[in-house]
C-alpha cells in the first residue's frame, strides 16, 4: 500500500535519511523505533508531505505521491498525529474535528452520516464526550493526545501515523491509547504506523518493527526478533 | 430568520443612506460619513486576511493606492467612466494582491508584515517616478458633467439621483461597505472561513488535516486587496485631486489594522465597531482640536487596548457579559 523508495534526505550538510526503503501493506501495525535524532520524525515528514525537497520516491495506492502538497496527501488517505500536540486553539474539540472531515473526508453516504454525527462518533468513541463543547485550551494531557488521535482519525485515513501519541503519559493512560489504535485497526482494517518510546506498548501493539539509527534502517523484523537484534541493542544502549 | 432580519438590515442601510442624501443639506455629514465608511471598508478588507487567517499586512495602503492609480490609468487611457474606474482598481489590486500573496504567504508572522510593508514603499516609488500618472506632483480628476446611467441623470441640480458628486460617492461608499459586510459575514459561515480560521490557529495542522492552505491564503489576500482597491479606485474622484503621498500613506495601513484590533478581529462586526469608534473619534477631534491629532488618538486607542483589552472592543463585552452571569 505504501512503499518507500531509495527516500534520502539532506538537510544542508547533515544527512537526515538515508536511502530509506519500506513497505507497508494494508491492514498492517508498524512500529518506527530507533533512538532522539534517528530520523523517525523527518520520514513522517516526507511521506505526510510536510517536508517535500526529498530524495527517492513515495508510491501510495499506486499513486506517485512526490509532487503532493500535505493537504492533498491526506485526501489520499494519510493522515497523522503530531508528537507535540497542535490543536485549533480558536475551536470546541468538536470543531477541531469537523475540519478534517470537512476538508478530507466528506461526508460518509454509505451510513448516510452528517459530518456533525461523524465527529460525534469519534469523540464518545475516545472518551472525549463531555468536552466536545469546550475549547482546547481547558484540555489535560491525555486529553489533548486523543484530540490530536481523534483528528488524525475524522481525515478517514487508510494509513494512520501516530507520532509519540504515548509520550509522557502514565500506565494505564498508555493502555487507554493502545486499546483505542487496536480496536480501530481490529475495526476498519487501517494500516497503522506508530513512532513511540515506550516499548511495552510499541512491542505489544506492532506486526512489525522498524527499527532507525542515524538515518539509515537497522532493523526490520518481528517484534521478538528487534528486540534480540544485537544492532538495536547498541543503538539504544551503545557498546 | 437570522438570515432574513440581517439582509433586512442590510437593505434598510441602504434605503436610508440614500435617503439621507436627499434630505440632509449640511454637507459635511457626507465628508464625515464618507471618511468613516472608507475606514470601516479598509478595515473589514484587512480583517479577511489578518483576522480570519491571522496574516498581518502593514501594506494595505498600497492596495488602496494601486486601487486609486488604476482608476488614473484607465482615465487617462480610455477616459473611462467613474464605474469603470473603480472596477479597475478592484480588478488591478486584486491582481497585484494575487501576485504579492504567492510571493510572500511562505512567510509567516512579522516577516510576512515586512514584506507587505516593503510593497507599500516599492508601489509608492514606482508611481513617483511614473510621469504619465501625475508623478510626485499627482493628478487632477475633474467630474463629468451631467452623468447619466441608462438614461437617468445621476448628478444634477434638479431631477437628478443626487444633488452633487459627494452625496453621490457617499451612497456609493455606502453600497462598497454594506457589500463587504455581506462577503466578510458569508465567508465567516462558510467552509472557506472554516479553513482560513484552521490555518491561523495552525498552519501545518491544518495543512494536515486536508486544508489547502496555500489556496485559502491566496484566495483571501486577492479578496482582500480587491476590496481595497475598489476602495482606492473611489478616492481620486473624491478628493477630485491624487497624489503619491496621500494615496499609499502609511496612515492608511496603520488605520486598516488598528479598527479591527480595537474592535475584535473574529467577526465583521468587529471591524465595525472599530471604525465607528475610532473614525467618529478622528472626525470630533478633527473638528474640535486639530485634524493633526488624528493619528495620536489612533496609537493611544491601539495601546489602550492591546493592554486592557486585547480581544477588542467585542472581547471586551463578551467579557463582562460573562461576568455578569
Amino acid at each position: 500500500m505504501l512503499k518507500i523508495q531509495n527516500l534520502t534526505k539532506i538537510y544542508g550538510g547533515f544527512t537526515a535519511l538515508t536511502d530509506i526503503n519500506l513497505e507497508v501493506e494494508p491492514g498492517e501495525r508498524l512500529g518506527l523505533i530507533g533512538p532522539n535524532g534517528s530520523g523517525k520524525t523527518t520520514l513522517i515528514n516526507c511521506i505526510s508531505g510536510a517536508i517535500r525537497d526529498y530524495d527517492g520516491e513515495i508510491h501510495f495506492n499506486n499513486d506517485k505521491l512526490d509532487s503532493l502538497r500535505a493537504h492533498e496527501r491526506t485526501r489520499k488517505g494519510i493522515a497523522r498525529s503530531f508528537q507535540i500536540p497542535k490543536p485549533f486553539s480558536s475551536m470546541t474539540v468538536k470543531q477541531n474535528l469537523l475540519i478534517p472531515l470537512e476538508f478530507a473526508a466528506g461526508p460518509n453516504k454509505l451510513d448516510n452520516m452528517s459530518l456533525e454525527d461523524q465527529a460525534d462518533e469519534i469523540i464518545e468513541e475516545l472518551g472525549l464526550s463531555d468536552k466536545s463543547n469546550e475549547l482546547t485550551l481547558g484540555l489535560t494531557q491525555i486529553e489533548m493526545r486523543k484530540l490530536e488521535l481523534a483528528r488524525a482519525m475524522a481525515a478517514k485515513p487508510k494509513l494512520l501515523i501516530s507520532d509519540e501519541t504515548m509520550a509522557g503519559l502514565s500506565s494505564s493512560e498508555v493502555d487507554d491509547i493502545l486499546r483505542i489504535l487496536i480496536d480501530l485497526n481490529d475495526k476498519t482494517k487501517i494500516s497503522i504506523i506508530m513512532i513511540e518510546h515506550i516499548m511495552r506498548a510499541v512491542m505489544g501493539f506492532s506486526d512489525r518493527i522498524v527499527c532507525l539509527d542515524a538515518g539509515r534502517i537497522i532493523a526490520n523484523a518481528t517484534p521478538s526478533e528487534a528486540i534480540g537484534n544485537p544492532a538495536v541493542e547498541k543503538a539504544y544502549l551503545g557498546e | 430568520m437570522k438570515i432574513n432580519r440581517f439582509y433586512l438590515g442590510i437593505g434598510a442601510c441602504l434605503v436610508l443612506s440614500y435617503l439621507a442624501t436627499a434630505y440632509v443639506d449640511n454637507q459635511y455629514y457626507f465628508f464625515a460619513g464618507f471618511a468613516i465608511l472608507q475606514l470601516m471598508v479598509m478595515a473589514l478588507a484587512w480583517n479577511i486576511l489578518g483576522g480570519y487567517a491571522g496574516y498581518v499586512n502593514f501594506g494595505s495602503a498600497a492596495f488602496f493606492g494601486i486601487g486609486a492609480y488604476s482608476a488614473i490609468v484607465v482615465l487617462e487611457l480610455f477616459d473611462a467612466t467613474f464605474f469603470t474606474q473603480i472596477i479597475a482598481g478592484g480588478c488591478f489590486a486584486g491582481l497585484i494582491g494575487f501576485a504579492t500573496g504567492y510571493l510572500t504567504l511562505r512567510l509567516r508572522g512579522v516577516y510576512f508584515a515586512i514584506a507587505t510593508l516593503a510593497l507599500l514603499v516599492v508601489a509608492e516609488t514606482l508611481i513617483v517616478n511614473w510621469d504619465y500618472v501625475g508623478g510626485a506632483a499627482g493628478a487632477y480628476v475633474l467630474p463629468t458633467k451631467n452623468p447619466t446611467i441608462l438614461g437617468v441623470l445621476i448628478v444634477g441640480k434638479t431631477e437628478a439621483l443626487f444633488g452633487n458628486y459627494k452625496e453621490l460617492l457617499f451612497f456609493i461608499m455606502c453600497m462598497i461597505t454594506l457589500a463587504t459586510i455581506v462577503i466578510c459575514r458569508f465567508i465567516e459561515n462558510s467552509k472557506f472561513g472554516r479553513g482560513l480560521a484552521a490555518l491561523r490557529d495552525n498552519e501545518e495542522a491544518a495543512e494536515c488535516m486536508g486544508v489547502p492552505t496555500l489556496k485559502l491564503k491566496l484566495i483571501a489576500t486577492s479578496l482582500s486587496a480587491t476590496i481595497m482597491g475598489i476602495t482606492g479606485g473611489v478616492f481620486p474622484y473624491y478628493m477630485t485631486f491624487i497624489d503619491p503621498v496621500s494615496a499609499f500613506n502609511l496612515d492608511i495601513s496603520v488605520n486598516a489594522l488598528a479598527m479591527p484590533l480595537i474592535g475584535g478581529t473574529a467577526t465583521w462586526i468587529g471591524p465595525v465597531l472599530g471604525a465607528l469608534i475610532l473614525g467618529g473619534l478622528q472626525q470630533v477631534v478633527t473638528v474640535t482640536i486639530s485634524s493633526s491629532a488624528n493619528l495620536l488618538i489612533v496609537g493611544l486607542c491601539l495601546v489602550a487596548f492591546v493592554i486592557f483589552a486585547p480581544n477588542g472592543f467585542l472581547g471586551l463585552i463578551k467579557k463582562y457579559r460573562k461576568n455578569g452571569n
